[in-house]
């Protein structure tokens, strides 16, 4: 999990172009979007398509994008639990 | 009654350099295009985010509005519904959508696609700045100063603005110009000039443009 959670602070800055921030930047339970690391509707986008791309995993409920995307630590588990076996 | 207007401050962004009030302020010929955006934002000494994110014809035209506006704070003098932006370019927002097309063979990227309209350039200054005024993207294949000076008067004429920002924005491949005016009723320094379609070609081909 611990390799994840570091995989992803990377994937993250690089998909949103966060030319200032550092993986040690970002904490594994800050929250990604408004007061936290400040990301926008847009941004929900690509976090989306980075889950896609990277890791093979549509979000098939759009209500649950609250919850994954709460913060890299939730990312993480909901990767654990959805990421196809043979991947 | 037609008004009489004054360009009271400019920019010239093109071949790596930019000039304010037609002296050169800032170069940087040891990089490309891109890089140079790069080297005038870092020049600038702004922390703004998301300047990162934006496409490289939002980046142009934010960092000449930035080197437009300088300290001064518009929405200080007037209220953010007087100040409008109208821009013109002859490309469009071509640069994006073939970044966009490009993306779309793969996973379509959300944030390529939000860039591929002209006047988003726009909307990125004027959150910047928090202008709420009129404003409008027209494509020419050159630029027109007769209809800038002639549809920015109208907006004056008819008090539909108090200070606009008018010109050129352009980035194709790694091809660019910016040109900006700031355009406003009144006279605020000796750099002044009157704003008139012979004033506006004169700014405009300033550095070989």
């Amino acid at each position: 999990m611990d390799k994840l959670i570091q995989d992803l602070k990377v994937q993250i800055i690089a998909q949103l172009n966060l030319q200032d921030v550092k993986p040690e930047d970002i904490g594994d339970d800050q929250p990604l979007f408004v007061e936290g690391l400040g990301l926008d509707s847009i941004d929900a986008l690509e976090l989306i398509v980075l889950l896609q791309q990277q890791y093979k995993i549509k979000l098939s409920n759009a209500e649950d994008g609250p919850k994954v995307f709460q913060s890299v630590k939730t990312m993480a588990e909901y990767i654990t639990q959805h990421q196809p076996q043979n991947s | 009654m037609a008004q009489v207007l004054h360009i009271t401050a400019n920019v010239v962004i093109c071949n790596q350099q930019v000039f304010k009030n037609s002296t050169l302020v800032f170069e940087d010929a040891a990089v490309d295009a891109p890089g140079f955006l790069m080297s005038a934002y870092q020049h600038l000494g702004i922390k703004y985010p998301k300047f990162y994110k934006m496409d490289n014809l939002c980046k142009l035209g934010w960092l000449a509005a930035e080197l437009l506006l300088g300290e001064a704070n518009l929405t200080d003098k007037y209220q953010p519904e007087e100040v409008g932006i109208v821009l013109t370019n002859a490309n469009s927002s071509l640069d994006a959508d073939l970044k966009y097309y490009e993306s779309v063979k793969e996973f379509a990227s959300p944030a390529l696609f939000v860039y591929t309209l002209p006047n988003i350039v726009i909307g990125e200054i004027s959150i910047r700045h928090k202008f709420k005024g009129e404003n409008a993207f027209f494509i020419f294949e050159q630029f027109d100063a007769g209809f800038i000076q002639q549809y920015v008067s109208n907006l004056f004429n008819n008090n539909i603005l108090q200070a606009c920002i008018c010109g050129w924005v352009e980035w194709i491949g790694n091809n660019y110009k910016a040109v900006l005016f700031l355009v406003e009723k009144e006279q605020s320094g000796s750099t002044d000039e009157l704003f008139t379609t012979e004033n506006l070609n004169k700014i405009y081909h300033l550095n070989n443009g």
